[in-house]
């Protein structure tokens, strides 16, 4: 805020001046035909219009430094929310290792109040390329960078839904890359929680569709990229589905999680975001709709 | 205006015979004129300048209105990339060598630059790089599913360049034709700061070179510094992806943000080797359209100095976002803080020079006017992304892109313009049209303000840079359009500009020696200048020789 005002003050005194100058300066046709009075300095001048800025700027300094330190140099507190970010071309991985969850694309954290403090600390790195996690109004960007660790903390107080996006150009599909953070009052969190550590369904009574979606889906090679917990599928190129029927939405939060959606994004993802790292399955109609009746089931 | 040095000029001066019709092309390939090749610079730069100039328009079509398909994400990762390659490397730097080129040796006096067969081969290898980059988009095929030309972002950071993220050869066509553009550019830069040392006429002592020169000086020196790492990096990059070696592959313990230190040491400092010549442009016109010196020219020169110096240390507040800690970031917030001082001396310095002067608002003159402005408010920008907790929100969103474009269009391509209605006269012998010249200006000025104005704020609303397309409802669709829109001013105002310089050429009005009446030596040979640019060497004994010669009863010798 104080560079913000310092820096529009400055803009409305010299841009004024240089106004006014160019105005009350201008060349008149009633003018002399003389030469104006050359004057080439002075360096009471120089030397005022010197001191005055790096006064300025050592204020700006300090300030700026303050809010480093407050931001970057205090230690983590104990009763933090630990969350493991890790960056893919082009979705998020999340992995709270204290809870035994592992979840993609949609973040879900508490919110803290004074009373019981509960900030969430981000540790972040990425398998592939450089990514940036930005969501503006829970925290500044923080870069995603492989074979390098960051942190970073924030610590909501207002429940809600927070929308961001990658901010660092990670490849064709940069721009879909989005970010979705819930921030959830102790209770819905704790309700979240519950839900993430059931191990994923393997039993659909009355839903035969189902069951035979999860027969192809393991003689696929689904199983090679995703894991759903418990089974035979322990890829981990793509996201986590033991719980994919409980996000509002997939591929990094570009699409909206409904069957006809997901049937038509493992036909060909390319068709809902070109430059998907996800293949084409070439499943025939039949196995497009049991996989999409068995994904749907896994809550 | 008979002064004995242009008389004796005129005298020596043979008709003008040039080679025989079929040799007009032989003798441009192969000459070594200074003027030829700084013309040949401009025209080549001028050429990619419309290039550019499409490619933005492409990608703003693309993102005038939420979830367009005008073109894919693939197609568009590649126009920014060579957007931003090609406005810089093939743009900006031939742009303002050719400048350099043509009026350095005129102002200090000299017949050439000091080694007129290198300034050919650093032109030529340079071309051949713009070439080499839009080759690309016939000859890099092979990619899989992603066209041809390079797609990694003018930065291209690591390892989105690694073999495994950018297979095919379109990244090695990015490598190459930058490597060879910065193989010309050390060479051009060379080239002049040994012009500036080794060949001033009779009596310019530094302390009496006009600015343009000083700054050319100061700007040479820096792309010593600040190219030969980007050039090195280019190399590197090519062993990791050819033989194996492991600097920016991260899979194998290689570092992303090495490749970031490497690009932004050059990058920086690239800033300010593009803006120093625009000041120059601005330090010859400002006084003489306000028909004074320069006030304060020796701390002029010092503030030229001291950017140089500071430019190669604030090249992280480009990394505020990489987590550096506390320390790193505020050291690099620090020095690109200070660097605000010395600029802001050259603002003031404008200022006192237009103060109490008789301002003459010719083409040349409002460009530098609008410069003034716009400079003033990139600045500004810029002191507040030099606070690193401003940058861990606005880092990589559309604000920077809207800063920095304030100062590459708003300031340094303003300049720019200015120079070319300024030395346009001197080139080729006829005045540009002011008519056209104002239509070109206020278009240019309005779309740009539509443009670069409304474009701070979808940045400040959460939007991050270089995605290809948007969804409705996050507040950024009036925006974006409006940003859209004024694009169609600028390029309007591009085609008036075209369309007058052609149009001069053939139909200008004569404009002889000095039809700016202006003070420094260039304006003392005929328009155009011979080959021999000055017939006796010059001998000066001020600031501004042509002052001394018109006002023989005031001299500025008297005075400094």
């Amino acid at each position: 805020m104080l560079v913000l005002s310092v820096t529009f003050a400055i803009f409305l005194i010299v841009g004024g001046l240089l106004l006014y100058a160019l105005i009350r300066y201008r060349h008149r046709p009633t003018d002399s035909e003389h030469e104006p009075a050359q004057i080439y300095g002075s360096n009471q001048i120089e030397l005022s219009w010197t001191v005055i800025p790096i006064l300025i700027v050592v204020m700006l300094f300090l300030s700026t430094t303050r809010v480093i330190l407050r931001t970057e140099a205090i230690p983590k507190p104990d009763n933090t929310m630990d969350v493991t970010v890790i960056g893919h071309q082009f979705w998020w991985e999340y992995r709270y290792p204290k809870l035994g969850i592992v979840t993609a694309n949609e973040l879900h954290i508490p919110i803290s109040d004074k009373a019981s403090p509960k900030p969430t600390y981000l540790t972040m790195s990425s398998t592939d390329v450089s990514h940036s996690f930005w969501v503006p109004r829970l925290a500044g960007k923080m870069d995603v960078i492989p074979n390098r660790v960051n942190t970073m903390w924030m610590d909501p107080t207002e429940p809600g839904l927070y929308l961001g996006q990658c901010a660092q150009y990670c490849g064709t599909q940069h721009a879909k890359m989005l970010l979705r953070v819930y921030a959830q009052s102790p209770e819905d969190f704790e309700a979240w929680v519950k839900q993430q550590q059931k191990p994923a369904q393997h039993e659909f009574p009355g839903n035969p569709a189902a069951t035979e979606g999860q027969t192809v889906f393991m003689h696929n090679a689904c199983i090679n990229c995703h894991t759903v917990s418990g089974s035979a599928a322990t890829g981990r190129f793509g996201p986590d589905l033991s719980h994919l029927a409980s996000r509002d939405t997939f591929a990094s939060g570009a699409v909206k999680n409904t069957p006809e959606n997901l049937r038509k994004w493992i036909d060909n993802p390319d068709s809902m975001k070109p430059g998907s790292l996800m293949p084409p399955m070439h499943l025939n109609e039949h196995d497009l709709n049991v996989i999409t009746a068995y994904l749907t089931e896994l809550h | 205006m008979a002064t004995p040095v242009m008389e004796a000029i005129d005298q020596t001066q043979s008709p003008p015979q040039g080679p025989p019709r079929p040799n007009v092309i032989y003798a441009w390939l192969t000459t070594v004129d200074h003027k030829k090749i700084g013309l040949m610079y401009i025209a080549y730069a001028l050429v990619f300048l419309l290039v550019g100039g499409v490619e933005a328009v492409l990608m703003r079509i693309q993102l005038a209105i939420p979830n367009n398909h005008f073109v894919s994400p693939q197609v568009f990762n590649q126009l920014f990339t060579m957007h931003g390659t090609t406005m810089v490397f093939f743009v900006g730097m031939p742009i303002l060598f050719g400048f350099g080129n043509y009026l350095v040796p005129l102002m200090i006096g000299a017949r050439d630059m000091a080694f007129p067969r290198l300034n050919a081969f650093s032109f030529w290898i340079s071309a051949f790089a713009g070439l080499l980059l839009y080759f690309s988009y016939f000859g890099a095929s092979g990619l899989y599913a992603a066209g041809s030309a390079p797609d990694v972002g003018w930065f291209a950071y690591a390892p989105l360049t690694a073999k495994v993220f950018s297979p095919g050869h379109s990244t090695d066509y990015w490598t190459l034709a930058v490597f060879l553009s910065g193989v010309g550019s050390i060479g051009t830069a060379l080239n002049i700061v040994t012009t500036i040392l080794c060949m001033r006429c009779k009596g310019m002592k530094m302390s009496r070179m006009p600015l343009l020169p000083w700054l050319y000086l100061v700007m040479a020196s820096l792309v010593f510094v600040a190219v030969s790492p980007l050039t090195a990096a280019q190399i590197m990059l090519t062993l990791d992806r050819y033989i194996g070696s492991h600097f920016f592959d991260t899979q194998a313990g290689g570092s992303a943000v090495l490749w970031m230190h490497f690009f932004w040491i050059f990058g920086h400092p690239e800033v300010y080797v593009l803006v120093l010549p625009a000041f120059a442009f601005v330090n010859e016109i400002v006084p003489v359209f306000s028909r004074k010196a320069m006030f304060g020219y020796p701390a002029m020169v010092a503030a030229s100095v001291s950017i140089g110096f500071i430019s190669l240390s604030v090249w992280a507040h480009h990394m505020f976002t990489v987590g550096l800690g506390p320390v790193g970031n505020t050291f690099f917030v620090f020095a690109t803080m200070v660097i605000s001082v010395p600029t802001g001396i050259k603002i003031f310095n404008w200022l006192a020079t237009i103060w109490g002067g008789k301002v003459i608002f010719a083409t040349p003159m409002m460009f530098c006017v609008g410069f003034l402005f716009q400079f003033l408010i990139a600045g500004l920008t810029g002191i507040m992304l030099s606070a690193a907790p401003f940058d861990w929100q606005l880092g990589n969103s559309y604000f920077v892109v809207a800063h920095f474009h304030y100062v590459l269009v708003g300031s340094i391509l303003f300049a720019i313009f200015g120079a070319f209605y300024y030395w346009y006269p001197k080139v080729t012998g006829r005045m540009m049209s002011e008519t056209l010249g104002k239509w070109h200006f206020w278009l240019f000025i309005i779309g740009f303000h539509l443009t670069f104005d409304f474009m701070h704020v979808p940045g400040l609303l959460g939007m991050p840079r270089r995605i290809y397309t948007y969804e409705a409802g996050r507040g950024w669709e009036s925006w974006n359009l409006i940003v859209s829109i004024g694009a169609i001013f600028q390029a309007a105002g591009i085609l008036v500009f075209c369309y007058n310089m052609v149009r001069s050429y053939y139909r200008g009005k004569e404009a002889g020696h000095d039809p700016w009446d202006a003070w420094t030596l260039e304006w003392s040979t005929p328009s155009p200048p011979p080959a021999y640019n000055f017939a006796i060497e010059p001998t000066v004994n001020s600031r501004r020789p042509l002052w001394d010669l018109k006002h023989p009863e005031d001299p500025d010798s008297d005075y400094e």
